[in-house]
């Protein structure tokens, strides 16, 4: 193309307007780097997750495996014959909890000679085989070692039941993989662990030749309940899933900060146009295209966007280093324990957030373009007419038509798991309000008593003859606010639907967990007779937590025996909706958590089976409880029964309650006294679990926090520069208005109305539109993403400080830049002869 | 009524000009004096200086019995407010403004009460024929008829005294010509003291008395008009 003509088309965009064009470029680098950050640390941390569970699966081409707490050992015996296999390898697997800390590590019993074949990575490197066999004998990865700071010839100390087990570190194990586990051998873990005739896993390697899609059909149909066989891979992609809601979650609240820019960049494009438009009325007329006008000003806008792109993608590789070096790869979060993650340099991402960047800018600059290709050229040609720019009320048609697109998606299922309806239904909402803003601003203004006082009225006037104008400033704002606002609802709906349901699952005094981390600790039957026995303790209810799996696609499910009360064993559930009034003749009740609804399908009155102890037995579901500590799903039964089912005896948690007059320290000092294996035991008050659980919510969504704090800043940043350059452009107004008789003053009183009323609109509207949103994502996303519902509760008080500390920013915002505009002579911008 | 005595304006700068070098002016009450002059002569200066727009260097410059010099920012905007009415050549009629609300202006800056002013504006608007156009909207006007809105708006709150400002600079000689008939018309309908700066001698032929700014200063023009 002609360089002439591009540089009269865009000279004065970047010589006159530089510091709106850097911020244009620095909202589209805000944007691109927090996608492309939150991209490199998901990257990273699902990376090595998968990778450590490849090294860990090995050349398995399928897995055994069944509840947490272990399947009988006897079905080796029966694999170990199938015609299919070439080698079985036995897996007991054990959580174990740290001596002295709070935190486990993944110790792998294995038949070394078998795993050998299948699993390599977990043999330890030994000089002789016999080290391999001796009971006492642990290796550690790598990365294990580096966490525990403990080599070959120390010990490793870890919990079982409520007891230490002092194991001998022999060697190191798994090569270079970056996750942390122990293995020793698996008679020797069977014993340390009371796990004796029990595995957790089998992985097995088929003969050459056979079927593995065939030979899983066959041995699934040969397996006992509660037990599945399934490749390694899928097994990998289910735990993936795990947090891969949270992980998308994080990737839109990143897309948001870059719609945001984009939006930015589109009213900064906006009131450059119009400035320019006489500028380019006078290319028009002097034969330049329309469509070249169009395609000159969106690749100005691709400009934008490409050095915001390259500023972003810098940014965001530094800041995914800072994080992960300061929060780790969940941010907080807990879904990677285990992997200590590596950034690495990802050009394809790069690529996709690049183009993003290049694209959400291109889009921001395409509507002025049209508007300025549109433009009558010898109409704009007349001084004055920059006001006509965007002065036309468009059809309130397609904003409506979104708005309700936007609502019919809150009805939609999610898709793959994921509430992409939902965030489809937010997306739709906030375009259609933005596309209706010319409409609201004028039916409010319409509605404004005309002020008494000069200058106020002539702001409302102007504000009523150009309401297209004032939506341009608006757009950010509105944006930012609704999206903060929404977020704030949640968070804090969540909050305390999170603190009343901790208040209504915490009823005791006290409790005790036999060990603070891992599944290596538990109470057996004298443990909890001598707890019962402790001066000062009026009652106990004990708890057994084990994991079971429902479903071989999904995550095992967390099954909770507890002892109820007898008489109501349902008010110590917090439960939502109806519970099933029991009747003789049905089978024990089970009460299923939100998840295992939208999971498993099950609903109340629904009979379900439940695989415990190499059985099924049948179960009725009484009701739904709300869980806020199993995404992955949660089902609450009366210990009696499952004692009776199982034979199981042990416990893992205990509630105690206090006589009156006993304090929790008295107890403690008291059980020091009379159970001193209690020690291991983690004891906690009610208040003192709430303020870390609330304590561990607060972290998670300190990130969101930030997030959105970004999302408010470039929201001013895009009401001040758009209104600047509004008022910028209307100098000769001033101009004008200062040779009538109005003084500085009035001037000035003027502009601080219209920035009033502009910031009043945009901030009333971002607070409807975020209200609503909220409910989309408390109601849809949330429940789509976690499967657990929560009670709406508006922070009036933090929104009203919100609101009211944004709408004096925004008037400061004005009044700064009516100081600018009035600054300098306008008297002169009236001059004609240019 | 306009009294400039030795009034000097000079404009700092990379390279400082004067403008104005102790020029003199004496309009009286009721007349019209066109000034011509090169374009950068100093004309629109010299209007600015008239209207408290532009202090000068030196000289006194006394407007409507008012000396300028004694009177600060807010001083002299009220006495444009009250003195002054402006026609610009780029007419700067407002856009957002209905034709009656642009007219309406000086009297609402003045804080005159509705009733009176709405007649005012009628009044007005018959005087420069385009009362059926007070609901319209400016962008629906010709550039005559919005010159003729700015000259409506620049007596409708009965200055003193109107300056002119190259009012027929961005019109056709047809349209020209109708505006500087109403313009004298109006004038001395409303008995005010007018300046129409010019460099169209058509126009200037209508005035009582035609100066020319030069560097040398205002001087009785002695070439022939139209
Ligand atoms: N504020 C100012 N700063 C510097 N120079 C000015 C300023 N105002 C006017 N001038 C200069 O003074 C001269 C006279 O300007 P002006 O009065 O507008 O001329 P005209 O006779 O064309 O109306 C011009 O050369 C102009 O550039
Ligand atoms: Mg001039």
């Amino acid at each position: 193309m002609n360089t002439a003509v591009v540089q009269a088309v865009l000279g004065g965009a970047f010589t006159h307007q530089r510091g709106r064009l850097a911020l244009s470029v620095l909202a589209i680098a805000l944007g691109v780097a927090l996608g492309y950050a939150v991209a490199l640390i998901n990257a990273a941390a699902v990376g090595e997750f998968a990778g450590g569970m490849r090294t860990l699966s090995g050349v398995a081409d399928l897995e055994v495996r069944g509840p947490r707490g272990g399947f009988d050992e006897a079905l080796y015996a029966t694999l170990a014959r199938d015609p299919d296999v070439a080698v079985a390898s036995p897996v007991v697997e054990v959580d174990a909890r740290i001596a002295g800390r709070d935190d486990a590590l993944v110790v792998y019993g294995v038949d070394a000679f078998r795993a050998a074949a299948v699993t390599p990575a977990l043999v330890g490197a030994a000089d002789t085989a016999l080290d391999l066999l001796r009971p006492g004998a642990v290796f550690l990865s790598p990365a294990a070692a580096a966490w525990l700071g403990a080599g070959p010839g120390g010990t490793l100390t870890v919990q079982s039941g409520v007891r230490d087990v002092v194991l001998a570190i022999a060697g190191y194990a798994g090569g270079d993989a970056g996750r942390r586990f122990a293995v020793m051998d698996i008679a020797a873990a069977q014993d340390a662990f009371a796990r004796g005739g029990s595995l957790s896993r089998v992985d097995l390697r088929l003969r050459p030749g056979s079927d593995a899609a065939l030979a899983r059909e066959r041995i699934a149909r040969t397996l006992p309940p509660g037990v599945v066989v399934a490749a390694p891979r899928d097994n990998a992609a289910t735990t993936e899933r795990m947090s891969r809601a949270y992980r998308v979650n994080l990737n839109v609240l990143a897309l948001v900060a870059l719609f945001t820019g984009g939006l930015l960049v589109f009213s900064t494009q906006a009131l450059s146009v119009v400035r320019r438009r006489a500028q380019f009325a006078l290319l028009r007329t002097l034969g330049l295209a329309r469509r070249r006008l169009v395609a000159l000003l969106v690749a100005e806008g691709a400009l934008v966007g490409a050095a915001g792109s390259v500023v972003g993608l810098a940014a965001g590789y530094g800041l995914a280093y800072a994080v992960l070096r300061v929060f780790g790869a969940d941010l907080g979060a807990g879904f990677f324990r285990g992997a200590a993650p590596q950034i690495a340099f990802d050009a394809w991402s790069a690529l996709v957030f690049a183009a993003l960047g290049v694209a959400v800018a291109m889009t921001g600059s395409f509507a002025p373009a049209r508007e300025a290709a549109r433009a009558a050229p010898a109409a704009a040609l007349k001084a004055g007419d920059e006001q006509q720019a965007f002065a036309r009320l468009r059809s309130p048609l397609p904003g409506l038509v979104l708005l309700a697109a936007g609502a019919a998606a809150t009805r939609l299922p999610p898709v793959g798991g994921l509430p992409l309806a939902g965030y489809g239904a937010i997306a739709l909402m906030l375009i259609g309000t933005l596309l209706l803003l010319p409409r609201i601003a004028a039916l409010v203004l319409a509605r404004v008593p005309a002020p008494r006082a000069f200058a106020p009225a002539l702001a409302l006037d102007q504000l009523r003859g150009a309401p297209g104008q004032a939506s341009v400033s608006l757009a950010t704002i509105v944006a930012s606010v609704s999206l903060m606002v929404s977020m704030a609802i949640m968070v804090a709906s969540f909050r305390q639907s999170l603190d009343d349901w901790l208040a209504a699952l915490l009823p005791a005094d006290v409790y005790v967990r036999a060990g603070p981390a891992g599944d290596s600790a538990y109470f057996d039957q004298r443990d909890q007779q001598a707890l019962a026995a402790v001066p000062g303790v009026a009652r106990v209810a004990f708890l057994r937590a084990q994991a079971l799996v429902l479903d071989p696609a999904l995550p095992r499910v967390t099954l909770l025996a507890r002892d109820l009360p007898g008489d109501d064993p349902e008010q110590r559930l917090p439960l939502v909706g109806e519970t099933l009034p029991r009747r003789a003749g049905d089978p024990p009740p089970v009460w299923v958590s939100e998840a295992m609804v939208d999971l498993h399908g099950m609903h109340p009155g629904a009979r379900i089976e439940l695989p415990l102890a190499g059985r099924t037995w049948p179960f009725v579901v009484a009701g739904i409880w709300r869980d806020y500590a199993r995404q992955q799903g949660a089902l609450v039964v009366e210990r009696a029964t499952y004692v009776a089912l199982t034979g199981d005896r042990s416990a893992t948690d205990a509630a105690v309650w206090l006589a009156p007059g006993v304090t929790p320290a008295a107890f403690r000092a008291a059980l020091d006294a009379r159970f001193p294996e209690a020690a291991r035991a983690a004891l906690s008050t009610p208040g003192e679990i709430r303020a870390l659980s609330l304590a561990v919510f607060d972290r998670t969504f300190a990130v969101t926090y930030g997030l959105l704090a970004a999302a408010i800043v470039i929201g001013l940043v895009g009401l001040s520069s758009s209104f600047g350059a509004l008022v910028l452009a209307r100098r000769r107004e001033f101009g004008v208005l200062r040779h009538l008789g109005m003084t500085r003053r009035q001037v000035g009183a003027m502009l601080a109305t219209e920035g009033a009323a502009i910031s009043a609109i945009g901030l009333a509207t971002g607070l409807t539109l975020g209200f609503v949103m909220s409910l989309v994502l408390i109601h849809v996303v949330n429940r789509q993403s976690f499967h657990w519902s929560m009670a709406l509760s508006v922070p009036w008080g933090s929104l009203a400080a919100l609101a009211a500390a944004l709408l004096v920013l925004a008037m400061a915002t004005t009044v700064a830049s009516a100081r600018q505009a009035m600054g300098g002579g306008v008297i002169r911008a009236v001059r004609d002869d240019w | 009524m306009i009294r400039l005595d030795r009034v000097a304006k000079s404009f700092p700068g990379p390279r400082p000009r004067t403008v104005l070098d102790r020029v003199c002016l004496d309009v009286a009450r009721g007349e019209l004096v066109a000034i011509l002059g090169e374009s950068g002569s100093g004309k629109s200066t010299l209007l600015n200086v008239i209207a408290g727009l532009e202090t000068p260097d030196a000289g006194t410059v006394v407007v409507a019995g008012a000396d300028l010099a004694v009177l600060d920012d807010d001083a002299l905007t009220a006495f444009r407010r009250t003195h002054v009415g402006f026609v610009f050549q780029a007419f700067h009629v407002l856009p957002y403004l209905t034709v009656a609300q642009n007219v309406a202006l000086p009297l609402r800056l003045a804080g005159c009460d509705e009733r009176t002013a709405a007649a005012r504006v009628s009044a007005m608007l018959a005087a420069v024929g385009l009362a059926e156009r007070a609901a319209g909207m400016p962008r629906e006007l010709s550039g005559g008829e919005l010159q003729r809105i700015a000259i409506a708006r620049a007596l409708v709150h009965r200055p003193q005294v109107v300056l002119a400002d190259e009012p027929t600079g961005n019109l056709d000689p047809a349209s020209a010509q109708g505006v500087i008939a109403l313009l004298r018309s109006t004038l001395q309908a409303e008995g005010a003291t007018g300046v129409l700066v010019t460099h169209s001698r058509t126009a200037a032929a209508s005035a009582d008395r035609v100066l020319v700014l030069t560097v040398a200063g205002l001087a009785p023009f002695e070439g022939r008009l139209s």
